[in-house]
């Protein structure tokens, strides 16, 4: 009973937010350019659903490629700055300074570098450096994270450097580079859309370009229903890298 | 008996620390069993490295005789890798010498039949209940058969029945090869049950405070725990604990 009122209770709420909504909009008549009612956006969304669902798909496979190229850049470079200590110290205020600046800031720059004719390139690129940061640190705090004892233990029975890394340094990190992983995955999204707003040309028509159509032509209804197909997709692909995380983690571990 | 391994007038210092061990004497005949007892701090563990060749002393000599791999250690936790079931973790160390996967598994799984965990061979060590897990990691020390056996403070995180039965299974299966054996505690009749010579240290530096002989056969008989000289040793042991942790005098 308790559950079934868990899982109940979010949806309940929506559904109070959303009259209560949309009856303000009606007694107000407050104008849809300003504040569409929730009816008026389920209408955009039920008109344009092929064309939101076309974009939908352009921003999750830009942020799923960012994502991987991500995590290969990444992960190698974690695993060759892990073997020496000086080159960690050299490159970490690097990567920090990387991850502290603003997407936004360095966006405008990128989008000249790949070429005003291919956005796309700029929006990858984009997203990969906004989706590199977790996966690195992950990678990197965990291929440092092993148990000091077990690292004794392979010293004792004469480990090489390779056996070390291949049996030990790198099942040890496994569990933070998934979870790198993970916050990578929203972070690309972001990127992606982010990329695009800066872009802006309509080279790119993803849901970011969906957005900025719409709210140029005051059809706010339209920008709304792009902007909950985002956060949608954007839950989707969470939910999808937490179980993948899980599932591979209780393998990982036998329980 | 020929000499395992010693440590002569060896002393260690760490930066910051100071001298942490010695000047400190300790020699190792083949098949005995030394326990050291002391206060936290003393360099009990640090003593253990030395013998197991993992750390080097700041001054005096380590003399080993095992080859590689013919050195164990147990640790304080059961030291599994998590991702690994019980018999990759004991075939770890014959892996790491070359040996052939399947072989490696074949001797792996006969170590954790010896420590009675025949049904466990396929399980992770989060499945595993902490004497389990102990018995798993002293599978994995026993499998290359050591001359030299070092155990520090195995019985640590474990309840009293559990540390009663592996205290027995350890003297069973050290009667097989009989390497030679130090044991780390902080328990005064754990020490005198499970070793044949008992090292008593103080800290700061660590020291031999005192030692105790326990003239009795190993695998200790039943009813060993209730008998005078079981006794007698623990009070004689304790006495000199005492005496290291400045209580008496």
């Amino acid at each position: 009973m308790s559950r079934t009122l868990e899982t109940l209770a979010p949806i309940l709420l929506v559904a109070v937010l959303l009259a209560l909504w949309e009856t303000a909009c009606q007694l107000t008549g407050v104008p849809t350019y300003f504040l569409p009612a929730p009816s008026a956006v389920a209408v955009a969304m039920a008109q344009d659903w092929a064309l939101l669902l076309g974009s939908a798909w352009k921003t999750l496979s830009t942020a799923l490629l960012a994502l991987a190229f991500a995590s290969l850049i990444a992960c190698s470079l974690a695993l060759i700055i892990s073997t020496n200590r000086l080159l960690e110290k050299a490159v970490q205020p690097l990567a920090v300074a990387l991850q502290v600046t603003p997407v936004v800031a360095i966006a405008p720059q990128v989008v000249i570098w790949a070429g005003l004719a291919h956005p796309d390139r700029a929006i990858i690129s984009l997203a990969v450096i906004v989706a590199f940061f977790p996966i690195f640190s992950g990678a990197l705090t965990g291929l440092k994270s092993t148990d000091p004892d077990l690292e004794r233990l392979f010293d004792l029975y004469g480990a090489t450097p390779w056996q070390k890394l291949r049996r030990l340094r790198i099942p040890s990190a496994t569990p933070f580079i998934l979870e790198g992983h993970k916050v990578a995955g929203g972070l690309a999204v972001i990127g992606a859309v982010v990329a695009e707003f800066v872009a802006g040309s309509g080279g790119s028509q993803g849901l970011a370009w969906r957005i900025l159509e719409s709210s140029n032509r005051l059809q706010t209804a339209k920008t709304f229903a792009a902007v909950i197909v985002l956060s949608l997709m954007g839950a989707l692909l969470h939910g999808v890298l937490q179980a993948s995380e899980q599932a591979i983690l209780r393998r990982f571990r036998g329980r | 008996m020929s000499e395992v391994a010693s440590l002569s007038a060896v002393e260690v210092a760490y930066l910051g620390r100071g001298t942490v061990l010695g000047p400190f004497d300790l020699a190792l005949t083949e098949g005995e069993i030394v326990a050291l007892v002391g206060p936290s701090g003393c360099g009990k563990s640090t003593a253990l490295r030395l013998l197991a060749g993992l750390e080097q002393p700041t001054a005096g000599t380590v003399t080993r005789t095992p080859e590689r791999g013919q050195t164990a250690v147990v640790f304080q936790a059961p030291t599994l890798m998590p991702w690994a079931d019980a018999s990759t973790n004991v075939a770890l160390p014959l892996e790491l010498a070359g040996m052939a996967n399947a072989q490696a598994h074949n001797q792996a799984q006969e170590a954790l039949k010896a420590v009675g965990l025949e049904n466990a061979i396929r399980s992770k060590p989060a499945q595993l209940s902490g004497g389990m897990a102990m018995r798993v990691s002293l599978a994995r020390a026993l499998v290359t058969q050591p001359r030299l056996l070092l155990l520090d403070e195995p019985f640590a995180a474990l309840d009293e029945i559990t540390r009663r039965n592996l205290a027995d299974d350890i003297h069973r299966l050290w009667d097989q090869t009989r390497p030679a054996v130090v044991f780390v505690t902080h328990n005064v009749e754990e020490a005198a049950y499970m070793a044949q010579r008992v090292v008593v240290m103080s800290a700061n530096p660590g020291k031999i405070a005192g030692q105790t002989t326990i003239d009795a056969p190993l695998p200790r008989p039943p009813g060993f725990r209730t008998s005078a000289v079981f006794r007698n040793a623990a009070e004689a042991v304790s006495h000199d604990l005492a005496q290291a942790m400045g209580h008496i005098q």
